[in-house]
């Protein structure tokens, strides 16, 4: 059976994911092989999710961490023994 | 720092704590800190707020600690508490009509036509000494509508797993999914165009990198 691009693109994320099964990702292999477009949608998506995952796109303000564990001290000097 | 969550650690921890070694609390929110914050900042889109909210729902996890009962992950748990903190603040403030949690749905149409650029084939991983790049990504981040902003943040950028995301946001693994999906499509549209100017020449450098294959 050959799929169609659209086909190819609702299944994007779960493709880079591994979640489509085994018989999905053989034909959507088969349409990457001869689909430039459908390569390209591929790449940049997949390129998008890992600059995302890069802890340089998102940082924590600076003294995030200290201004929270400053606050937790105080708490757990006023609480009792235990919480 | 370590994203992934080690069960038997948390558990000791708690058990500990509870028992008295009060300062072990700074140790189990740790691994916890970054999700916390950008879950919340997700949320209220304001640093300056998601850090006090973040401050609030560290207490809130530390005065009830006791009432984990492990039947789910820790930082599921917290990030429920997080998200809670996050939404009572929201319904506070009102100010937000324009965005409010109800305005997109899964129902709303999930047609898109990507972006269809063959230039950028390559990872630009070294795109992201370059501080305009993280600004790029931030700021399409910031404009998805809200139910796939979480998501995305849960997902993509705290690496949490498809399970854990749904629990820390209440909502189905299916809906996960799908959001996710529509998340990365709309991205990859509005980014795809921006970021080509980035690639690299070099042909194979990141899947060298990464150890990709298809």
């Amino acid at each position: 059976m050959r799929i169609d691009c659209k086909h190819v693109w609702d299944h994007i994320s779960a493709y880079i994911d591994g979640e489509v099964n085994a018989e999905l990702r053989a034909e959507i292999d088969r349409h990457l092989e001869t689909c430039e477009i459908c390569s390209a949608v591929l790449d940049s998506t997949r390129n998008v999710v890992v600059l995302m995952a890069d802890d340089r796109v998102f940082e924590l303000p600076a003294g995030f961490s200290d201004r929270l564990h400053a606050r937790m001290d105080k708490e757990l000097e006023l609480a009792g023994p235990t919480p | 720092m370590t994203k992934v969550p080690n069960p038997e650690f948390e558990a000791d921890c708690i058990r500990r704590i509870l028992a008295g070694e009060k300062h072990l609390f700074h140790d189990l929110i740790r691994p916890c800190e970054r999700a916390i914050f950008f879950l919340l900042l997700s949320l209220l889109k304001n640093e300056t707020d998601a850090e006090d909210a973040a401050q609030d729902t560290v207490i809130k996890v530390y005065r009830n600690l006791h009432l984990f009962r492990g039947d789910s992950q820790f930082r599921t748990w917290v990030l429920s508490i997080a998200r809670n903190e996050g939404l009572g603040r929201i319904r506070k403030s009102r100010t937000r009509k324009e965005d409010s949690l109800e305005a997109w749905t899964d129902e709303q149409s999930g047609d898109y036509t990507p972006a269809i650029l063959t230039s950028w084939r390559e990872i630009p991983a070294e795109a992201l000494e370059r501080k305009e790049v993280g600004e790029l990504l931030r700021a399409a981040i910031e404009a998805l509508p809200e139910i796939y902003r979480n998501v995305v943040l849960l997902r993509d950028i705290e690496e949490m797993d498809v399970r854990e995301t749904a629990a820390a946001l209440g909502i189905t693994e299916g809906a996960v999914k799908v959001r996710l999906h529509r998340a990365r499509a709309m991205l990859q549209k509005d980014l795809t165009p921006r970021l080509k100017g980035y690639a690299p020449r070099k042909e194979g450098l990141v899947k060298a990198l990464f150890g990709w294959k298809r």
